[in-house]
């Protein structure tokens, strides 16, 4: 199968067109040797996008999502390559699951799906979890995500065995102390509308704690879905000390604040929770100055069974996988504050280096993974058109740009936009 | 005439003119309990379920007398006698019973904003009768005609309430309410009871019992609500009492003709000694009426928006 990509904008190049051969950029050929020539009208053509936090939910809760159908979001996202995180049923804490889920993923062939271990057995922060055994059946990673690594003791363990296969260790700072029977942020609105709240502070403590060991032990760490001020700032210093120290926020941390809890949307309901405009700011500021390294969605689809229920009771997380990119491009990119270079900094080079998985290429040799984008109209986003069998957004009817028209990994289509 | 919304949640949702509206319709409704011919027809042909997920005495009752002595078909519903106890989903439920025919259904429940999630989803009105731990509007409306009924006007008097902040409903909905018809509201409690933020809404944070109180035109105490207590916010009741509760001295510190209210049911000698709460300044006992008074103007109100759409 060869295919070109023509009249196109081509990301950190001046060139206009693409040739794939097979499953590869290869050399230009002539359009009468082409079993498919995509006219692109001009729209612009980006690395596939990576995203390192992910769940997929499969096995054990397929009725929420299915490998097959969060890869046919995260194609629909532009994104080729995503992280899962190991909170199913049963735990990917074993070389086993990461064999069932790979094995799933290659069925479905929507989007290259890297297995993230437990960084402790069950996820329940006892013992530490057969990382080098998962890495030999396909790890990338390993996390207690949904859960953080909740002693020192423990944590410190995971880091220097996971050193030892060059495993990163991605850890949920929450100190759960702090959190009883919290739902969203602690601050004015939860005042008001009656809700338990969680500090900041509690986010911060792990953070701190996660630096301090880190810096100790001369390990790498990488901080999950940073969402306050406090951490940001931590994580600068700890930069600028040298400490080996790589981060991630959300789209819905620098779009959102804590006021889309105000009538009770469990759909602005997640761990950690949505801040109030003063941690907005900071987060913004911290991927302007690259004190954060990653975009990530912590894309977590529910059965509406388990979202329209009262506010306390509710599942934690949203899907995010089909709006991250736009969100991204529309209150990143357009108003100014970084660059497209940038953001592809953020949703495709940075997390492939911190999982060590060589995306991004799109040079003659390289996997031919791309995703294309409408960056000049605006769209509305209509929770109906999602493919993700999750309609858990806060986001449904925003006014967006960067809409994805096609994607490509491996060479291979999966996602179209149909004209 | 009637109010803005098909639902009634809570005093966040209230604009000044309709508490006062409210609170008006109320001092009327108080004649007819007082009369030996308690009854009217303003609910007549009409019907009202009390749904309660919670224990309650005072509510409850208040709501069924209120919608009976105006004529209306009523029902009550238990979470513990009903297809709740079975599992079945509030929403659920509530379309159940919303599919009968029902006009308003009165709900209370543990979780803040349970009437919020599912008053859009039913043809009935919904109306508040306290969620977790948020707004308890009809209780914030009594506690109001009781004050209105000593003061020509909010504008300026202070309220002083103690004890409870972060568990009570009834300090939210009367915050809000209070602040929006001119009052100063000062709170106070312990430390570990007072919720981050709560200054924002418009209140202000006294430094003791005695700052709370002092020069207050009414004084309320709340419950220490022991059922909601999951780890310990103070180390005793013998201390609560001795470092929180309104005593007579704290109450000699308030204006002259200041009364003590209380939302019930009082512990007693924990919020408030049994001498304080039987005291001549005490109106706790005629808050009940008042509550009977203004969940009638309530129902009354929201029935003559849905009458007239």
């Amino acid at each position: 199968m060869k295919t070109i990509l023509k009249n196109c904008k081509v990301f950190g190049s001046d060139k206009t067109e693409l040739y794939i051969d097979g499953s590869k950029f290869s050399e230009a050929f002539a359009e009468n040797e082409a079993d498919e020539v995509i006219d692109l009208d001009g729209k612009t053509v980006l690395p596939g996008l990576v995203d390192m936090h992910v769940h997929f939910r499969e096995p054990g809760y397929e009725y929420r999502e299915t490998i097959a159908t969060g890869s046919a979001a995260a194609a629909h996202g532009g994104f080729t390559s995503v992280a899962v995180m190991p909170n199913t049923h049963p735990v990917c804490d074993n070389a086993a699951v990461v064999s069932g889920i790979l094995k799933k993923a290659e069925e479905a062939g929507l989007c290259r799906v890297y297995p993230i271990g437990a960084a402790t057995k069950g996820i329940a922060g006892k013992e530490i979890s057969e990382i080098g055994l998962m890495k030999e059946a396909g790890i990338v990673a390993v996390s207690d995500d949904g859960n953080p690594i909740a002693t020192a003791g423990i944590l410190r363990r995971v880091l220097e065995y996971a050193s030892d296969f060059d495993v990163p260790v991605l850890n949920h700072c929450e100190e759960k102390t702090l959190d009883i029977g919290a739902a969203m942020n602690e601050g004015v609105v939860s005042a008001r509308i009656g809700i338990k709240g969680v500090p900041t502070a509690a986010e911060d403590i792990m953070i701190a704690r996660d630096i301090i060991l880190a810096e100790y032990l001369d390990t790498r760490i990488h901080i999950c879905h940073v969402s306050t001020k406090g951490g940001v700032r931590m994580i600068r210093d700890a930069k600028a000390r040298g400490v080996k120290v790589t981060c991630e926020t959300c789209p819905h941390y620098f779009t959102l604040t804590d006021e889309a809890c105000a009538e009770y949307d469990t759909n602005a309901k997640m761990h950690p929770p949505l801040r109030t405009e003063e941690h907005r700011q900071a987060i913004i500021e911290g991927i302007k100055d690259g004190t954060i390294d990653c975009i990530v969605t912590d894309h977590a689809p529910h059965h509406q069974d388990e979202k329209e229920v009262e506010f306390s009771v509710a599942n934690n997380g949203i899907v995010g996988l089909e709006s991250s990119f736009a969100l991204g491009y529309t209150y990143l990119v357009k108003t100014g504050i970084i660059t497209l270079d940038r953001l592809v900094e953020l949703m495709c080079y940075a997390p492939s280096k911190i999982l060590n998985i060589g995306r991004g290429g799109l040079d003659v040799g390289d996997d031919a993974d791309l995703a294309v984008f409408d960056l000049e109209n605006e769209f509305t986003f209509d929770k109906e058109k999602m493919l993700t069998k999750g309609r858990n957004t806060p986001f449904d009817g925003w006014k967006l740009y960067g809409e994805t028209v096609l994607t490509i990994m491996g060479g291979k289509k999966t996602y179209e936009k149909l004209c | 005439m009637g109010l803005k919304n098909k639902d009634f949640l809570g005093m966040t949702y209230l604009t000044a003119d309709e508490i006062m509206e409210i609170l008006d319709t109320a001092k009327t409704m108080k004649m007819v309990i007082s009369s030996g011919n308690k009854k009217t027809s303003h609910l007549q042909g009409k019907s009202v379920v009390t749904l309660f997920y919670e224990n309650s005495t005072r509510t409850r009752l208040s709501f069924e007398l209120a919608s009976k002595y105006m004529g209306s078909a009523s029902a009550n519903i238990s979470a513990s006698g009903s297809s709740v106890a079975k599992g079945e989903s509030l929403l659920d439920t509530v379309r159940t019973i919303d599919m009968m025919g029902t006009d308003i259904i009165i709900m209370r429940h543990p979780q803040s904003g349970a009437p919020h999630s599912i008053c859009k989803k039913v043809k009935a009105s919904i109306v508040n009768a306290g969620d977790g731990m948020n707004e308890h509007p009809t209780q914030a409306l009594l506690d109001m005609l009781t004050m209105y009924e000593r003061f020509d006007t909010f504008e300026g008097k202070k309220i002083a309430i103690c004890g409870d902040i972060y568990h009570s409903r009834v300090v939210r909905s009367n915050v809000i309410g209070l602040t929006k018809l001119g009052a100063k509201v000062s709170v106070y409690g312990p430390r570990t009871m007072m919720p981050i933020g709560i200054d924002q809404m418009g209140c202000t944070i006294a430094d003791s019992v005695a700052d709370c109180v002092k020069d207050a035109d009414a004084v309320m105490g709340l419950r220490v609500q022991l059922e909601r207590q999951q780890s310990a916010l103070f180390p005793s009741v013998a201390e609560y009492a001795r470092f929180y509760s309104i005593t007579p001295e704290m109450l000699a510190l308030a204006k002259p003709d200041a009364f003590l209210m209380h939302p019930g049911p009082c512990n007693h000698g924990v919020e408030l000694p049994t001498a304080v709460y039987d005291c001549d300044q005490s109106v706790i006992n005629e808050q009940v009426t008042n509550g009977v008074a203004v969940r009638m103007a309530v129902l009354y109100l929201l029935m003559a928006r849905r009458n007239n759409l």
